[in-house]
């Protein structure tokens, strides 16, 4: 059962660790605490079942062309409502929660609430000590272990990156040394709705495709990038595997509780948060920043 | 001048209180509200049912009503019920308060059509179930007769029944196993989604499933709309499981019998699982939702009335798939409500609650009858057996939906056999069939 819980929760830990290392890195360098994150992983995961179930092309094309839509969509919605009130905090936390519901009621309106789904990249499965493993879900944390490499990479070798982590130090610092941080800002948004739909693209032959897809992950998210510390990319990484152990200890520890895997994970968060407030790797004071 | 104003003020209210109080004066029309979710397939279900029943009795002519004849007129209010329990009582109010509804038809949601019970039954208008199980929606009817009485089940046949009949189900599979496959003893997994219409069936699950001989290899409960199942189906084929019995009327639905077909876990999956009785859940799985079988209601060949036939042909002509259960509400415009109408020339509640409440008739469905509590009380629920409503029991065959219950069915020892027309037999997966091969 222990090897059960370990490969489950890898699993399980990697698809958060997707998600969420997008949010953190938006959140990190923009302060934009984007609600409608998960929203475009949904949109992309109905892009890719549009072009392989209409279209009939194979999964990787539907990738190909929900990825850089996605992304295009996410800069162009940024220009247009997030941009111009960056500066409010509030407003863009409401600004975000009503893209996301837009987004829900027209992919609603254009696909209805019927659950769809797409083919996996890679049929089949393997065993691993006794427990049985899609190869979608090895590509899946395969995926998140090659993304965290490659936006380590892009942060700690490129001019974009440095750019990126010197905004997301000081923000008036980067702009006084000549960086345009509203430039950064829409790159990084740009890259983290990327990651979006990436994880999208990834996952959606593992779930059900439907307009209210993005909500579950929204708070599963928000719990690891919280647990992990706000906006440390580290730290999102990190407690997304130790979510996605606290969901399958539940399901094979305690199986009559198996709808509580999400409010358990959840109140471990709530626990770690009570003994250090500002997550596993976050920073104690904005001033610090 | 005064006099002037004084009748002025006098036709206001006058005109105010004859449109707010009298509404109906020389309404030519019956207004039947169809209430469900109607941005998924049930609620659609309900509507595609009610727009096809009152299309062939417009057709007519309408509805016999005393000396004159009216069309009928539906009304369509979306619930929202999946999300938000409030959007449908908030539908449900405006039926009643703006739309001024002779009749409610839908709901599908046990804790959705609860509420939105209460708020019918406040305005004391018939309102016909079509979707929701839960018992406590027709004991109600018994427990406060005047209150609950225009409360009637339209479909499905309730909890109790619904588990039983699940319980006759996996027996004939488990049967089938051990007479083809040799288990001597089979192992069964209770997989039911949280939710309310699903918590009764678990003490029922303990209860019955040892006295049929069979062992119970764990009971697991996921979210409705749980989309990865994965850990669930290590654990249960982890205990050594040879039947999964399920209790799915949500999303979760989907990716279980997806991820149980995909990674070929050794045991049949039999019970109910909503999702797999729609035409759409092929596609849905992948394909890999072969062989699971579920409770059904219509299945293309199958007739267990000679109603059933006519109206699935013209239902798939028009709508493109075969409905599901909600789509009952035909049977309950076209077999039900306007019979009971024409019987008694009238629209007045009190009077076709006593007529419906004692008629038995036929509908696609089945026989339909309603049946009386242990004390002689009126539940308006509907009874359930051999002659009555039975349901069916379907199974995916390579990507075709089969019936394969009831199928030389013996309700007791002494019953007659039923076999439903266009019933096949079931299939074991080669899978299945494969790991316990001796």
């Amino acid at each position: 059962m222990f090897a059960d819980i370990i490969i489950t929760s890898l699993i399980n830990g990697s698809t958060y660790a997707l998600l969420a290392i997008g949010f953190s890195l938006i959140f990190g360098v923009a302060r934009i605490v984007n609600i409608a994150h998960t929203a475009f992983y949904m949109v992309a995961a109905f892009c890719i079942f549009f072009v392989t179930h209409h279209w009939g092309f194979h999964p990787i094309v539907g990738m190909l062309i929900a990825v850089p839509l996605v992304t295009l969509l996410g800069m162009v919605t940024y220009g247009i409502f997030i941009a111009p009130i960056r500066e409010h905090e509030a407003a863009v936390l409401i600004g975000t929660i009503a893209l996301a519901m837009a987004l829900q009621e027209v992919m609603l309106l254009i696909f209805t609430g019927n659950y769809r789904s797409v083919p996996p990249l890679v049929q089949g499965y393997f065993t691993i000590i006794g427990v049985k493993v899609f190869y979608q879900q090895l590509i899946t944390f395969v995926a998140a272990l090659v993304i965290l490499g490659a936006l380590r990479l892009l942060l700690m070798k490129t001019r974009l990156g440095l750019a990126i982590r010197s905004t997301a130090q000081d923000r008036e610092v980067a702009n006084l040394m000549g960086m345009n941080e509203s430039r950064v800002a829409l790159y990084t948004v740009g890259i983290s709705i990327a990651l979006a739909g990436f994880t999208g693209a990834v996952i959606v032959p593992l779930t059900i495709v439907e307009p209210f897809m993005w909500l579950h992950p929204l708070i599963m998210m928000m719990a690891v990038v919280v647990l992990g510390g706000l906006g440390s990319i580290k730290g999102s990484f990190v407690a997304a595997y130790i979510l996605g152990f606290a969901e399958a200890a539940v399901v094979f520890l305690i199986p009559m509780g198996a709808f509580l895997k999400g409010s358990v994970a959840l109140s471990i968060m709530i626990l770690v948060l009570l003994i250090r407030p500002e997550g596993l790797f976050g920073i104690v004071f904005e001033e610090e920043r | 001048m005064k006099n002037l104003k004084l009748l002025l003020v006098f036709f206001l209210a006058f005109f105010l209180i004859t449109t707010l109080c009298f509404p109906a004066w020389g309404a030519k029309t019956i207004k039947i509200g169809v209430i469900g979710p109607m941005q998924f397939v049930q609620g659609k279900g309900h509507w595609n049912g009610a727009v096809m029943a009152a299309e062939e009795i417009n057709a007519k002519g309408g509805v016999k009503v005393g000396d004159k004849m009216m069309k009928i007129e539906l009304v369509k209010a979306d619930s929202n019920e999946f999300l938000n329990v409030t959007d449908a009582t908030n539908a449900m109010e405006r039926l009643m308060s703006r739309d001024r509804v002779d009749f409610v038809i839908g709901g599908f949601r046990s804790e959705a059509v609860l509420a939105m019970q209460d708020i019918a039954m406040e305005y004391k208008k018939i309102f016909i179930g079509c979707g929701a199980a839960h018992n406590k929606l027709c004991t109600r009817v018994a427990e406060d007769y005047d209150t609950y009485k225009y409360f009637f089940r339209g479909t499905p046949i309730n909890s109790s029944f619904l588990v039983r009949t699940s319980f006759i189900q996996m027996a004939t599979v488990a049967g089938i196993m051990k007479a083809k496959l040799g288990i001597p003893k089979i192992r069964v997994a209770v997989v039911a989604e949280k939710a309310m219409w699903a918590d009764p069936l678990i003490p029922a699950c303990k209860g019955f499933i040892p006295k049929l001989g069979h062992e119970i290899s764990g009971i697991w409960r996921p979210s409705p709309v749980a989309t990865d199942v994965m850990a669930e189906l290590s654990a249960i084929q982890r205990a050594n499981t040879h039947i999964i019995l399920t209790f799915f009327s949500s999303s979760v639905g989907i990716p279980f019998a997806r991820q149980a077909g995909e990674l070929k876990i050794p045991a049949a999956l039999v019970g109910i699982n909503v999702e797999a009785q729609k035409d759409g859940f092929w596609q849905a799985t992948q394909g890999q939702g072969n062989y699971v079988m579920t409770l059904n209601t219509y299945n293309r060949d199958v007739e267990p009335t000679e109603l059933t036939k006519p109206f699935i042909d013209k239902y798939v002509k028009r709508f493109g798939e075969t409905p599901t259960y909600t789509a009952n509400t035909y049977s309950v415009i076209t077999y039900n409500i306007v019979p009971v109408i024409e019987m008694t020339g009238t629209l007045d509640a009190d009077r076709l609650v006593k007529v419906m409440e004692t008629r038995e008739y036929l509908d696609a469905a089945g026989k339909t009858g309603y049946m009386k509590d242990d004390q002689g009380r009126h539940l308006h629920d509907l009874k359930w057996g051999p002659g009555y409503q039975t349901s069916i029991g379907t199974q995916w065959q390579d990507g075709k939906q089969v019936g394969v219950w009831p199928y030389k069915w013996k309700a007791s020892k002494d019953a007659p056999e039923v076999t439903y027309k266009g019933v096949v037999p079931y299939k074991i997966a080669p899978w299945i069939a494969e790991a316990y091969k001796k």
